[in-house]
């Protein structure tokens, strides 16, 4: 089932009735076309508007405008039970009481009318359902008698048990441990692929997002910043704050400056980027775009190595990195090129992105051009070409890290300030050990508290 | 070897004072019970033994122990009490108010929770409206319910006074009933009695309810409305197994203050526990026991102490018994 989603928004009014900036725009103006039969991910960092988007799609939110469509169907209106979705909670929501069998039981016994089933078909159901989803040992067990990965295939049963239309899958994975995640990862791949069924799947782990879905839609506060095919968005992204966010060690962003097409990062030249206009720019570079070279053009003070096996990072600093740290990742067997201060390095160009640093938009350059195209091309046919153009939303925090940090304004705020400040000029932690240590030794138990509360009272 | 040693040898002064402290740290729990403890064990403990004690103490009267006397072991006070044809009737009305009270009043109390539970508009001062007989005196509510049922007539008059009930009985067109006066049937005062009992028994049934409600994960009712569940099998699939625990605790609560039911027969009908000219009709286990104590037989009353004791013993057993099978913690 092809879902369409138009001009989705949704506003959450703010507790304050007077304060109409205290609304919350959750959902902006989202539009997004969802082919049949595909598993699509739902990316974005926690607060962007994801779950509230999927759950606008279940039904359990209405939308403040826009509309939802199922194929030709527009279910903008309907009641969730009458969408045909399967829903999975972030945790599960299985009903405590009910066994695995009567919780996957459970929205078959809500078919009314032709839609029933007899009680046969209802079990035989509920036992291919479990056998697709490997729980079909544990029929007769509580949800709590579980693991966790168990729960959640329970979970994933019940939704797929009445063989919905869509399957939505809200942070399926964030209650498991990182070894359960992998495995249960793969296995809702495995389930969709075998059922078909379209799959709207939110996360925030952009790692996960890219592992299993067909398309990830990556969104900052509620509105969409790029979607495509995963490693499409992590080769060619559209904005800074798309770069930022796909990539584990994420990648590092210099500030730099583009003059007479070539690149300039802390007054050196480091790269020729034809085809670019001259610019102040952000320079992001993938840890794997640097190329360790005894007369590299980039120069950065390595203050350690954190070996990795297969690879090596190579961890440095570097004047002009807008992070703290620039993290390369290098093959092992180049290891012997690096110095104990300095390792210098050559940049691959199509691992190098450059963003204006007003707009934070790409700018391309070089042979960047040609592939970006062919890529938007099969986008485009795809149905799925969707990149944000215009200026990024932006949150408090992000104009604080753009403009140096305000005095506080008002009474209140500068006492706050003030309060902020006091613990780290003393030093809380004399005090603490002090205590500590006199509770157990009871012998001379009195003494030394007595001149620690002293000290302390005096400050 | 080493420790006895050690052992053997004067103690230093800190030596003595770490001691000391860990004596008095080993013991302090206890002496900041003491108080309770003595005040509990004065008032609660010792009341329970002597009530054990008096009950098989043949024809016990705490007068004539005082003044030296002794009396013979045995179960006389228990033969006494289920001889009397007052018990029977005690035992009776005892029953029949609380197996019919208790569940019409968790029911109630359960819609009305979740109805409050559902609703935003209102819900504090409806609260409040639930709570009030909470908070008001039994005694005092049940002067008020027998105003509202009271009915006065003068023979071949018209009636005198006539309470609330009785007036909007015969706005409909009915015929008044005479709820609580003299020559009123058995069959009113128990329907005037079950009337008050639940609903002075709503607001703390209403307040557990509403605060279990409120602890259940929202996200079940999101779960079950996408599951297509209707409102009907969401409340007895979802909800009462939910707050089945709570719904345990209020019936059970519910089963032992509804066999300890007193005052509200002395609200409405005064100690003579029924309507004028048919006192003690409605009496209960705990009047009768109030009966005997004004008798001077503390040894009747303490046997009919005991069998109360049993009976609410085996009822919560039951209750629990059944709860274990239908509770879901």
């Amino acid at each position: 089932m092809k879902v369409v989603l138009e001009h989705l928004t949704k506003i959450f009014p703010s507790r304050n009735k007077k304060d109409k900036n205290a609304e919350v725009v959750a959902v902006n103006d989202f539009d997004l076309v969802i082919p049949d039969g595909k598993l699509i991910g739902l990316l974005g960092p926690s607060g962007c508007g994801k779950s509230t988007t999927l759950f606008m799609i279940s039904g359990l939110q209405a939308p403040s405008s826009g509309k939802i469509y199922f194929g030709d169907d527009d279910v903008t209106k309907l009641a969730p039970e009458n969408r045909g979705i399967g829903l999975v909670f972030q945790n599960y929501a299985l009903y405590p009481h009910m066994t695995v069998q009567q919780n996957i039981l459970f929205p078959l016994q809500n078919l009314k009318g032709e839609n029933r089933l007899s009680k046969e078909e209802m079990l035989k159901r509920t036992n291919e359902v479990a056998k697709l989803v490997q729980i079909d040992e544990y029929l007769n067990r509580k949800p709590s008698e579980l693991s966790g990965g168990q729960q959640q295939r329970v979970a994933i049963a019940r939704a797929l048990v009445k063989m919905p239309r869509v399957l939505l899958l809200d942070e399926p994975l964030s209650n498991l441990d990182a070894r359960l995640r992998l495995q249960t990862r793969e296995e809702i791949r495995r389930i969709q692929r075998d059922t078909q069924i379209t799959t709207i799947f939110v996360t925030h782990d952009q790692e996960e997002a890219m592992s299993i879905s067909d398309f990830i839609v990556v969104m900052k506060l509620g509105v969409i910043m790029q979607t495509g095919r995963p490693q499409w968005v992590y080769d060619d992204p559209a904005n800074l704050f798309v770069a930022k966010f796909l990539g584990t060690p994420p990648i590092n962003v210099f500030k730099g400056t583009v003059e007479g097409e070539k690149l300039y990062i802390g007054g050196q030249e480091v790269l020729a980027v034809k085809g670019a206009a001259d610019q102040e720019v952000y320079v992001g570079i993938r840890p794997e775009g640097f190329i360790l070279k005894k007369d590299g053009k980039l120069a950065c003070k390595v203050s350690g190595i954190d070996v990795m096996g297969r690879d090596v990072s190579v961890v440095s600093t570097h004047t002009s990195s807008v992070n703290p740290l620039v993290r390369s990742i290098i093959s092992s067997d180049e290891m012997g090129n690096i110095s104990a201060e300095e390792a210098r390095f050559d940049l691959k160009p199509h691992k190098v992105f450059l963003f204006n640093r007003e707009t934070e938009q790409r700018v391309y350059f070089g042979e960047q051009n040609e592939a970006h195209e062919k890529m938007v091309a099969e986008m485009k046919e795809a149905g799925q070409y969707y990149v944000h153009e215009g200026p990024l939303p932006r949150e408090a925090d992000d104009a604080e890290r753009h403009t140096e940090a305000e005095a506080p304004k008002g009474f209140f705020a500068k006492v706050k300030s003030l309060f902020k400040k006091k613990p780290k000029e003393a030093p809380a932690e004399n005090g603490d050990m002090g205590s500590e240590n006199a509770e157990p030794s009871a012998e001379n138990a009195d003494m030394p508290v007595e001149k620690e509360n002293g000290e302390s009272e005096a400050e | 070897m080493e420790k006895t040693k050690q052992a053997k040898t004067p103690l230093t002064k800190m030596e003595k004072k770490i001691r000391a402290k860990a004596i008095f740290n080993r013991w302090k729990a206890w002496l900041y019970l003491l108080p309770a403890l003595v005040i509990l064990g004065l008032f609660t403990v010792w009341p329970i033994i002597n009530t054990l004690r008096i009950a098989f103490l043949n024809d016990y009267n705490g007068l004539m122990e005082v003044g030296g006397a002794t009396f013979s072991v045995g179960v006389k006070n228990f033969a006494t009490v289920l001889k009397d044809p007052s018990f029977l009737t005690s035992l009776g009305n005892t029953m029949l108010l609380t197996v019919i009270t208790v569940p019409v009043s968790t029911m109630l109390a359960l819609l009305i929770a979740v109805a409050l539970n559902s609703i935003k508009p209102l819900r504090r001062l409806l609260q409040t409206i639930f709570f009030l007989p909470y908070v008001t005196n039994s005694i005092a509510i049940g002067m008020v319910f027998m105003a509202m049922f009271n009915m006065v007539l003068l023979k071949g008059h018209e009636p005198i006074s006539l309470g609330i009930i009785n007036t909007i009985i015969e706005a409909f067109g009915g015929t008044r009933i005479n709820w609580v006066n003299a020559g009123s049937s058995k069959v009113a005062n128990m329907v005037v009695l079950i009337f008050y009992i639940v609903w002075n028994a709503l607001p703390f049934k209403i307040l557990v309810l509403l605060g279990g409600l409120q602890g259940v994960n929202k996200q079940y009712y999101d779960a079950a409305r996408v599951d297509g569940a209707s409102r009907w099998r969401i409340f007895w699939r979802i909800t009462v197994p939910m707050l089945s625990p709570m719904i345990a605790y209020v019936v059970i609560t519910g089963f032992i203050g509804g066999f300890k039911e007193y005052t509200s027969i002395v609200g409405i009908f005064g100690d003579r526990m029924g309507p004028v000219g048919a006192d003690g009709s409605l009496n209960t286990m705990v009047g009768m026991i109030y009966d005997s104590l004004n008798d001077g037989s503390q040894g009747i009353a303490s046997a009919a102490a005991l069998i109360l004791f049993v009976i609410i013993f085996i009822v919560t057993m039951i209750n629990l018994y059944v709860s274990k099978k239908k509770v879901h913690y």
